[in-house]
């Protein structure tokens, strides 16, 4: 999975004509620069982005938008294909199909509606253009590499591929468990065995203070079992790290590469496109599983993605 | 040296301290490039550790345990550290105030932090930001309780035991003691930032 995708010559723009709440241009990711305290960025919820790209027939991995609760309005000014994934679209006002691609003309406005969770995508046929920056066109809103967030009347390069229509048959992929999958560690010995316990008892509570580099829980704090502070190690997307207050930090795309707080679990990769999709104020739940479970439920989700766009 | 889980698509190595880490991130880079760790994808250098990035799908963490055992015995291969020279213009907002901490002539906070030799321990914080160690410890001293809303991209700093040149203009609670005209990180350069993990770093009074 390429996080750029050959170049072909860009023939069209889209315009921006309502960036919405937070909107960014977002592939696979910045890897490889990790070393050097470059974060990956990339989509908060890599499922519902590789699913829109599939769905208008480009790799899983092509540059997509991601919308954040208030969704944008674009205009094409090309003919083209758009999919969206995380919410549903209209175009002049008509709703389009739901999990399905979509033929747009060129000066036709679409508008993105977000939910039911916090974050759609916006696919293009072709994919959205312009510079890689460390050889990746995610927008990083930390670190403030790769395309910027969407300003009203930007006008975004994009490639044009003729696109047959797709629709997502949800039903093929394997349903999410309603609690959140973790592999505890590696220094869950930092808390006291009832705080662990307490942490997979939940619920905790998603904070507004959340963003693309972490989502900010509320709950039972976890108390520490050890003076001191850890010394800084490498973080992964979906670490919940815990600060002194006890209450976890569940670790984004847009999160820094190190990290001097203590881990006490991580998402597993199968579940961490939820995590990326909490709204404020939503309850979540914890449950550990083995790595091996965790690398098997992945591994199911894969292999049903290759089949549930038709 | 103990291989930790971190998810399924990550492996901590922890290890003794810093010179233990390099060593190991090289042996894992090296078994990375040469295809000999599948799905092994980056590796992230920390104080005491190593983070490995790894396809869950792909990925033995066996295999990653057995090289990053090498790297700790010292018979996976090491490559010589370079040397970065950066030259400082010795005029910090916070020089005065760290020679009057420490009760040393602000000369002497110059000549000391010029004196040492610094490791590139691990990077963070912001792209192409180092913390490199090896600070003498006459110039140790705390960060401020407030950081600064913005500190010029080139501050050099220090802070506790480590030392730093601050890549982007961004809040930062370091003392700073001058500042270099190199850019830090470049994103448009090869490679994009100045220091790699386990380099060696001299400063130059100008």
């Amino acid at each position: 999975m390429d996080a750029v995708a050959p170049v072909t010559s860009v023939v069209g723009t889209v315009e921006v004509v309502n960036p919405g709440a937070l909107t960014t241009v977002q592939d696979t990711g910045r890897f490889g620069w990790a070393h050097l305290g470059v974060p990956a960025a990339g989509p908060a919820d890599w499922l519902s982005h590789a699913l829109a790209n599939l769905l208008v027939g480009n790799d899983a991995g092509a540059a997509a938008l991601e919308g954040t609760l208030l969704g944008p309005t674009l205009r094409p000014r090309v003919d083209t294909t758009f999919a969206v994934v995380g919410g549903t679209a209209t175009v002049d006002g008509e709703p389009t199909p739901v999990d399905a691609s979509f033929p747009v003309r060129a000066g036709q406005r679409v508008a993105v509606r977000i939910g039911p969770g916090a974050r759609a995508y916006l696919a293009v046929a072709g994919g959205f253009r312009g510079e890689p920056v460390l050889g990746s066109r995610a927008g990083d809103t930390f670190a403030g590499l790769g395309p910027a967030p969407l300003v009203r009347n930007d006008r975004l390069p994009v490639a044009v591929m003729p696109a047959r229509p797709r629709r997502l048959r949800r039903d093929l992929l394997p349903p999410a468990d309603g609690r959140l999958r973790v592999v505890p560690g590696p220094n869950d010995d930092w808390f006291e065995p009832d705080s662990v316990t307490d942490l997979l008892t939940g619920p905790y509570t998603v904070s507004t203070s959340s963003d693309r580099v972490g989502v900010r829980l509320s709950g039972t704090p976890l108390r520490r079992c050890r003076p001191g502070e850890l010394a800084t190690a490498g973080m992964v997307t979906g670490a919940l790290q815990v600060p002194p207050d006890g209450q976890p930090i569940v670790l984004l795309a847009n999160h820094g590469p190190t990290g001097g707080y203590p881990v006490v679990a991580v998402v597993a990769t199968v579940d961490l496109p939820r995590i990326g999709q909490v709204r404020p104020g939503v309850a979540v739940s914890f449950t550990a599983v083995s790595r091996e479970r965790a690398v098997r439920a992945y591994a199911e989700l894969r292999a049903a993605m290759a089949t549930a766009v038709v | 040296m103990r291989l930790r889980l971190a998810g399924d698509s990550a492996l901590l190595v922890e290890v003794s301290d810093t010179v233990e880490a390099h060593r190991v991130r090289a042996a894992l880079e090296c078994a990375r490039a040469e295809g000999r760790v599948p799905g092994l994808r980056e590796t992230v250098a920390g104080q005491r550790s190593v983070l490995a990035l790894v396809d869950p799908l792909a990925c033995d963490p066996a295999r990653v345990e057995r090289v990053a055992a090498s790297g700790v015995a010292g018979t996976a291969p090491a490559a010589e550290p370079r040397t970065v020279h950066i030259p400082v213009v010795y005029d910090g907002a916070d020089l005065d105030w760290v020679a009057e901490h420490r009760g040393l002539a602000v000369d002497e906070v110059v000549r000391r932090h010029g004196a040492a030799v610094y490791t590139v321990a691990f990077l963070g914080f912001s792209p192409g930001f180092g913390y490199l160690s090896g600070v003498d410890p006459a110039l140790h001293v705390p960060r401020r309780d407030s950081p600064r809303e913005k500190v010029p991209a080139g501050s050099v700093a220090i802070a506790g035991d480590l030392t730093a040149v601050y890549p982007q203009a961004t809040p930062g609670g370091w003392r700073l003691l001058g500042h270099t005209e190199l850019a830090v990180f470049d994103p448009k350069r090869t490679p994009p930032g100045l220091f790699e993990p386990g380099d060696l770093v001299r400063f130059t009074p100008v």
